[in-house]
């Protein structure tokens, strides 16, 4: 029985004053945080960071994002062409690094490196600008049916759900081809519908949020709709917005590439990597570069939103990871 | 549950009113008419050929002509196919499509709950990797550059598989698995995702308690509630379905809808757009509409009162 190495507690009785330790009378020194606090944000960011796989996709995005601006002008600026030059001697060569084309030439012997991140461009701005107009449509209408709720989100949301119910890219192949296809248009005909899910988004958020605690505070110091909507409810709701706006982008992307392969996207010579695919496709037996590069840097510009997006989606709400 | 069903038939009805008349108004906002050609016709041709078609009425009745006529399926006349009614053109190419479609469905549906039930029953093992990796893949990449491929590697390079039209068994492989892709993606992560939660739900653990075999509480609990999100998705599954299927069959020359589609973007053939704008929006809808019906039939815990959306 001695070999229990739990010390046993004398009895009450056994204690004398000299057990007794003075610890100090000071409560406050207690309540004193010992480690630095961490904001809600640099927890989510310690969070991403661990997640590998979203951090590979970020710095993906960071590369492309800076390829696709630096790289033509730079390689323009030594080889002397941009992305419409017709090197009418060298149509449809292969690619070759010895060669000035590194990516070969189309058929029109327009460089298919320069082209290739002038399209990353479009495609990247596209997709960004797309996401942007719906991020403040969808804030602005989904705050406000969330905010005011009754009979305002019932009329408001009636009218998003009949406008979403009609096909999307059926609206936008429409209007495309009413309008003439142009960057602009194709970004406005994008956003006609596609800031309904980020409205719906928002306005489950606020309804969640407008009935707690801090709300009501600042209500009662005097606080407006339009301070309380702005300053208190969408700060609270910023996360699941973000997550939305992250996913939305490969969206646009992907459907700004579908209408380019319908001929309603940029117009030539200016190229997206949608229409470039759409071109390559005639000769792609025969010349599979021409398809492969915009291939596959559209795969991984939207591989690249979709895993940092979920990442993000982990990192900023960690109840909902699996 | 009759009130439910009716008060959807009616935002459907609302929504495809809304669909027509923007194509309707769409069109009449482009400049020129169907008969403004290059050639000169002569003054008193021009006015008899308005008067014939209508055109030389106020756009109100035009519009109320119109709506008339689509109800009752007339879509008008191609610009560009002399004499070829727009509703003939849907017909006579709709059965390819609506084969491949529904092809493309049922695989959906069968490989992508397979897919998300292997990776939820065997959790963070390889199976579950390999599918989830599929999956993201299948999300990521468009469809377009999946086909092409496909077309490059099976049929150009292995010759295995035929490289284009639509004449057996063989021929459906490669579009119906690029028209897939994306939908068994989502079909499986969904499924997954449920399968998970239901594999931990209380109700599992009661049935193993009262000595249920493994085989009878997959059957009988788990598929059965697993599978129920994947019921929300068929309507939006369909319309990628059918909007994907503008652009595979463009690749694999398959003559249906969709090409045809293509064909009168590209000669901006309006009526013809605008038929099968409609055409499609209907399809749509209806699917929209029958998967809305079927999820409350299948799920009773779905509240009917409010009309809320699952």
């Amino acid at each position: 029985m001695d070999t229990n190495p739990i010390k046993v507690m004398p009895s009450p009785a056994d204690l004398r004053p000299e057990d007794f330790r003075k610890i100090g009378t000071d409560e406050k020194e207690a309540e004193v945080i010992q480690r630095e606090s961490i904001s809600a944000w640099r927890d989510a960011w310690q969070r991403l960071r661990e997640n590998k796989l979203a951090m590979t996709a970020l710095l993906i995005l960071i590369v492309i994002t800076i390829t696709a601006w630096v790289a033509p002008w730079l390689v323009g600026k030594i080889y002397g062409y941009n992305y419409y030059t017709n090197d009418l001697l060298n149509t449809n060569a292969p690619p070759s690094f010895s060669s000035t084309h590194w990516f070969g030439t189309d058929d029109l012997g327009r460089d298919m490196f320069i082209r290739t991140w002038t399209g990353a461009q479009i495609s990247l701005i596209v997709g960004l600008a797309a996401a942007c107009i719906d991020l403040l449509i969808g804030v602005i209408y989904g705050g406000i049916m969330g905010y005011f709720g009754g009979r305002v989100d019932e009329i408001m949301n009636k009218f998003s759900e009949i406008l979403y119910s009609i096909p999307y890219l059926l609206v936008t192949i429409l209007l495309l081809v009413v309008l003439e296809p142009s960057l602009g248009t194709i970004i406005l005909a994008l956003t006609i519908t596609g800031w309904i899910n980020m409205s719906w988004i928002v306005r489950g958020e606020i309804m969640q949020l407008k009935n707690r605690e801090f709300v009501l505070a600042s209500r009662s110091m005097g606080a407006g709709s339009g301070r309380l909507l702005f300053r208190h409810l969408l700060p609270n709701a910023v996360g699941p917005i973000i997550v939305t706006v992250t996913l939305s982008v490969p969206n646009a992307i992907f459907a700004e590439a579908f209408l380019s392969f319908l001929g309603l996207g940029v117009q030539a010579p200016v190229a997206s990597l949608g229409s470039m695919i759409n071109d390559a496709l005639t000769g792609w037996l025969y010349y599979p570069w021409r398809m492969l590069f915009p291939a596959i840097l559209i795969s991984l510009i939207m591989l690249a939103f979709n895993i940092f997006g979920d990442g993000l989606r982990d990192a900023l709400d960690p109840k909902l990871k699996k | 549950m009759v009130r439910y069903i009716a008060n959807k038939f009616f935002f459907m009805l609302v929504s495809l009113f809304i669909l027509i008349s923007a194509t309707f108004f769409l069109m009449k906002a482009i400049p020129g008419d169907p008969f403004t050609s290059e050639k000169k016709v002569p003054a008193a041709i021009q006015e008899r050929l308005y008067e014939q078609y209508g055109l030389d009425k106020p756009v109100y009745q035009q519009y109320f002509k119109y709506l008339g006529d689509v109800v009752q399926g007339d879509l008008g006349i191609s610009m560009k196919l002399i004499n070829q009614d727009v509703s003939d053109i849907i017909s006579q190419t709709f059965s390819a499509s609506l084969k491949l479609g529904s092809v493309a469905i049922v695989v959906a549906i069968v490989v992508g709950v397979l897919l998300g039930m292997l990776a939820a029953l065997y959790h963070r093992k390889l199976i579950d990797n390999i599918a989830m990796v599929v999956a993201v893949l299948g999300i990521a990449v468009p469809s377009f550059v999946i086909a092409s491929l496909l077309q490059y590697v099976f049929a150009s390079k292995l010759h295995w598989l035929p490289t284009m039209g639509f004449k057996g068994p063989l021929y459906y492989v490669l579009p119906v698995a690029a028209l897939t892709a994306q939908p068994i993606a989502f079909i499986a992560r969904l499924t997954r995702s449920s399968m998970l939660e239901v594999l931990h739900a209380d109700y599992i653990k009661t049935a193993k308690a009262k000595g249920l075999g493994w085989m009878a509480i997959l059957s009988r609990h788990v598929i059965r509630n697993g599978i129920m999100p994947v019921i929300t998705y068929v309507g939006p599954m369909t319309a990628n379905i059918v909007t994907g299927s503008v652009v595979i069959e463009q690749i694999f020359g398959i003559g249906g809808i969709g090409k045809q589609f293509v064909q009168a973007i590209g000669g901006r053939d309006y009526p013809v757009i605008m038929g099968i704008t409609i055409f499609y929006g209907i399809l749509l809808m209806l699917a929209r509409f029958i998967t809305d019906i079927a999820y409350v039939f299948v799920d009773p815990r779905i509240k009917l009162t409010k009309g809320k959306e699952g």
